[in-house]
């Protein structure tokens, strides 16, 4: 194969190229063609997301309220939640890598459902598209968290339309999981048993799960509270007949699970990297892929740690907290068993390797800060401070988004045939580190010392660190620009890929970049493990050229 | 160089100390922080060194493969997992006390709504975003929401619940030093949200007592005695029994059969369960014919009733349970009943 790629010059057909038409996009069947096409829909939210913290972090600069009015300002933190949550993570890794790299990993043609698939980025981009009319319509102003009765009763925004939008876009996310959880059951390859597989795979098993198992709760629960809003129907307000604390049990069995789908696919990117960027097999494999089950199997029985302070049953808090400690411990054997993957390892210091680095550290550090959270005396200080809110952005930015970056610029080659600029990936990937420790990490001091969330004004001590904050999240927001412009420069200039840059392993490196339509032009038999890097012709090439050059 | 040394100084990190859970709170947070710097270290310093002493030498090279090893995975999973024991051990200890209810404390009962905080001193002194507190003392607050979800945060007490509309809930506190702390609303309730904020004051008992001594004010027992006969209750509810509903004297505080063979313990939840919405739980052997007072009473009118009803319970019944200001000093007598029925009812009688 890797002679085959050597002659790039000659026009090849693949995905890219097999159709120039609008139409051949959207209604492709390509799961390639449709992870870039969610990879553009959630690029524009992010960007549209990413505005609205930038409009929060500038009014947080002074402690008045003087940028914009109260009311402006909660919608500003509502929609930034709204969109960053349900229209870029929870779709991000799944939707863009999963899509383009389930069936190449696993030496199939396509994922189970190629029709289902299109569907399901139909329904985001109705469900995405109605919230834009949410926004244009005025936004709305509850907190993505929803909590009634504000939301069913008192607040005067758009809850209904935007609560349409996330039922629907919720569907998109089950078929996602479904597609998945199907593809990964009956398309692998020949050879391909359950221990072979890539981590990245087991990674998304557990996602589906929690994708189909746990959506269709956050779905009831928001045609609840539309009954609630439109027909008077008493179920969470009190003045109805209702109870406020039911509907915080049933956001949060949703959203709690969904937090995993948002970092354990990451996860999986990262076991990638780090095997890939070190040339060893993932240490404890076994313990890695079934810490990804763990988490997900247990992540869905410790929703109440988000209630400690709602006049939940204290035992029924003991237990959550227990439990909360229990997913505790797979997370902390992932990071044990990664960092001992680069021991004696070959590592290459490229900016994929630089945001698994970077991932390590701050995903313990948003783990570590979890601990905090979850013990129960601790958290009736910290809960609903910044301390929260620093937080869960070490776990979804530090977590989540740097492993998707990282993802983005691993398998940037294989998606465009095309080498991004290494010196200007490792330029942004320090700028996003540093940026995002001077933006979240004051949080945590500023949330200790007293400062709720989702303040639009705030007493004066406070301003020191929150001119940190703003500081950080300007050099942030540079760092999260630049791959946007070196990605796409490389699209018209970048050096051609080859099959397989990195000398990675994994299937996907298997078959030309960018990739054809059908995949693979032969059918791949599986004989070896996941991570075997002696079979690996570009890295035996490249010790023959360096053995004659030495001889 | 000195204006960047004087803003870093300038760096709070820790709020003040004023409650007796304070100490406690902010050492389990720095030990945590401990962990956590010791872990994050740890992590970082060892890939680190990894990265750099391992790092490619050639490009054809491909290092020697560890499949993993039993005993460093069973390490890594036993030992955070004691670890992770331990700290819910002593966070559950925490909570434990923060939510077991004091006895013998002050009892202050704190009304929020969009978006103010209201409070009311056993002896009738009211407050708005404000809350006079005495040192040393114990002091519960019972909370409930006219509108929509609350929550009571006073950073430098450690001290925070949510507060709830349709139910009671209860925090409790041992100022320990004088001073003025921020009071917040922790939990997002509407436009005015970071305008729901005041102070919480911590004086010297003696200056506690004096500021009490101003203004005119109605003990909540005595208030709740008048709304009793201006609102009828004593139509049905008589001193003694024999009334369309059952007598209310000596009832708070004590266990009551309903009608459907359970028991209920006659509380501040009860009674404002029942003023509400009285067919929930009805006394046995009376009718359901009670009408609701849902949208007559306020959230503080209601806490008044309750500490008129608590001032003529069972004497001496150190309610446990969530209760609103009042009782401190029990209200005289039970109200007479403003007039009689002419015709005692008949078989027709009903729940409190």
């Amino acid at each position: 194969m890797a002679t085959e790629v050597m002659q790039s010059a000659e026009p090849r057909t693949n995905y890219l190229n097999a159709g120039h038409t609008v139409k051949s996009w959207l209604l492709t069947l390509d799961h390639k063609r449709i992870g870039l096409l969610y990879l553009f829909s959630i690029s524009a939210f992010f960007f549209i997301g990413g505005i609205y913290a930038t409009l929060i972090r500038l009014e947080l600069v002074t402690p008045q309220g003087d940028l914009m009015t109260a009311e402006t300002y909660n919608k500003v933190f509502t929609m930034h939640g709204v969109i960053m949550i349900f229209f870029f993570l929870i779709p991000s890794i799944p939707a863009v890598l999963g899509n383009f790299l389930l069936p190449l990993m696993l030496g199939a043609k396509d994922v189970a459902f190629p029709r289902l698939n299109l569907l399901s980025w139909y329904v985001f981009i109705v469900g995405g598209g109605m919230f834009m009319l949410t926004m244009i319509n005025g936004g709305i102003d509850t907190g993505w968290t929803f909590y009634p009765p504000y939301s069913s009763i008192y607040s005067n925004t758009q809850v209904t339309l935007a609560g349409v939008s996330i039922f629907i876009t919720g569907f998109s996310s089950i078929l996602t999981g479904l597609n998945f959880m199907v593809t990964i059951h009956t398309m692998r390859a020949p050879g391909m048993t359950w221990f072979r597989l890539p981590l990245f795979v087991w990674a998304h098993y557990a996602t589906s799960l929690i994708q189909i198992l746990g959506t269709p709760v956050v779905a009831i629960t928001v045609l609840a509270l539309g009954f609630e809003r439109t027909l008077q129907i008493g179920i969470f307000d009190p003045k109805l007949g209702g109870d406020p604390v039911l509907f915080q049990h049933m956001f949060w069995f949703y959203s709690h699970p969904a937090v995993y789908i948002m970092i354990i696919p990451s996860m999986g990117v990262v076991s990638e990297l780090i095997a890939n960027m070190t040339r060893k097999r993932v240490f404890g494999y076994h313990f890695v892929a079934f810490s990804s089950l763990a988490i997900a199997v247990f992540g869905f029985l410790v929703w109440g740690h988000h209630m400690f302070t709602s006049s939940q049953s204290m035992y029924a808090g003991l237990v959550f907290s227990l439990i909360t400690y229990a997913v505790a411990i797979p997370s902390a054997i992932k990071t044990f068993n990664w960092t001992a993957t680069i021991y004696k390892g070959s590592v290459s210091f490229d900016t994929p390797m630089i945001y698994a680095l970077a991932f390590l550290g701050l995903f313990t550090i948003g783990g570590m800060t979890g601990l905090f959270l979850a013990a129960m005396g601790l958290d009736v200080h910290l809960h609903d401070t910044y301390f929260v809110v620093a937080h869960f952005h070490y776990v979804m930015v530090g977590g989540a988004i740097i492993g998707y970056l990282g993802g983005l610029h691993f398998w940037w080659p294989k998606i465009t045939g095309k080498m991004y600029p290494e010196i200007w990936g490792r330029i942004s990937a320090a700028i996003v580190f540093l940026g995002f420790n001077l933006t979240f990490f004051p949080q945590f001091v500023v949330g200790y010392l007293g400062m709720p969330r989702r303040y639009h004004s705030y007493v004066p001590e406070f301003q020191v660190l929150h001119i940190l904050s703003s500081a950080g999240a300007s050099i942030l927001a540079l760092g999260f620009l630049m791959p946007v412009f070196y990605f796409a420069w490389s699209i018209k200039y970048g050096k051609p890929a080859g099959a397989n840059p990195w000398g990675a392993v994994g299937l996907e490196w298997q078959t030309p970049s960018p990739p054809p339509t059908e995949n693979f032009t032969y059918q791949p038999v599986i004989t070896t493990e996941a991570y075997e890097f002696e079979h690996v012709e570009e890295i035996k090439n490249a010790g023959k050229a360096e053995a004659l050059q030495t001889a | 160089m000195t204006l960047l040394t004087s803003f870093f100084l300038q760096l709070p990190f820790m709020p003040e100390q004023a409650s007796s859970f304070a100490q406690e709170v902010d050492l389990f947070y720095l030990a945590l922080w401990g962990l956590t710097v010791f872990f994050t270290i740890g992590v970082a310093l060892a890939a680190g060194i990894f990265m750099i002493k391992y790092r490619r030498k050639r490009a054809g090279e491909i290092p020697e493969q560890v499949e993993g090893a039993m005993l460093l995975e069973i390490t890594w999973t036993v030992l955070p997992f004691i670890m992770a024991l331990g700290i819910f051990a002593w966070g559950a200890k925490l909570y434990y006390q923060m939510y077991t209810e004091p006895k013998d404390a002050l009892e202050i009962f704190v009304t929020g709504k969009q978006w103010m905080w209201r409070a009311q001193h056993p002896d009738g002194q009211r407050e708005i975003n404000e809350l006079h507190v005495p040192l040393g003392r114990r002091v519960k607050l019972t909370m409930t929401s006219e509108d929509v979800l609350h929550a009571y945060f006073i950073p430098a007490f450690r001290t925070k619940a949510d507060v709830v509309p349709g139910r009671y809930t209860t925090t409790w506190f041992v100022p320990t030093k004088v001073g003025t702390y921020h009071l917040f609303c922790a939990e997002y309730c509407g436009t005015q949200h970071s305008g729901m904020i005041g102070k919480v004051i911590v004086q010297e008992p003696s200056d506690y007592q004096a500021w009490l001594g101003g203004g005119t004010k109605e003990p909540p027992a005595a208030a709740g005695q008048k709304l009793f006969a201006s609102l009828a209750c004593n139509t049905c509810h008589y001193e003694k029994s024999g009334g369309r509903g059952p007598t209310l004297v000596g009832v708070y505080g004590t266990d009551v059969k309903l009608d459907n063979g359970t028991t209920v313990k006659v509380d501040d939840a009860y009674i404002r369960e029942s003023i509400l919405n009285p067919m929930a739980k009805v006394v046995a052997t009376y009718q359901p014919v009670m009408p609701t007072f849902q949208g007559q009473v306020s959230e503080e009118q209601i806490a008044n009733l309750i500490a008129y009803i608590r001032s003529i319970g069972k004497q001496d019944g150190d309610g446990g349970t969530a209760a609103p200001a009042a009782a401190a000093q029990p209200a005289a007598k039970p109200a007479a009943p403003a007039a009689k029925p002419a015709t005692p009812p008949q078989s027709g009688a009903k729940q409190n």
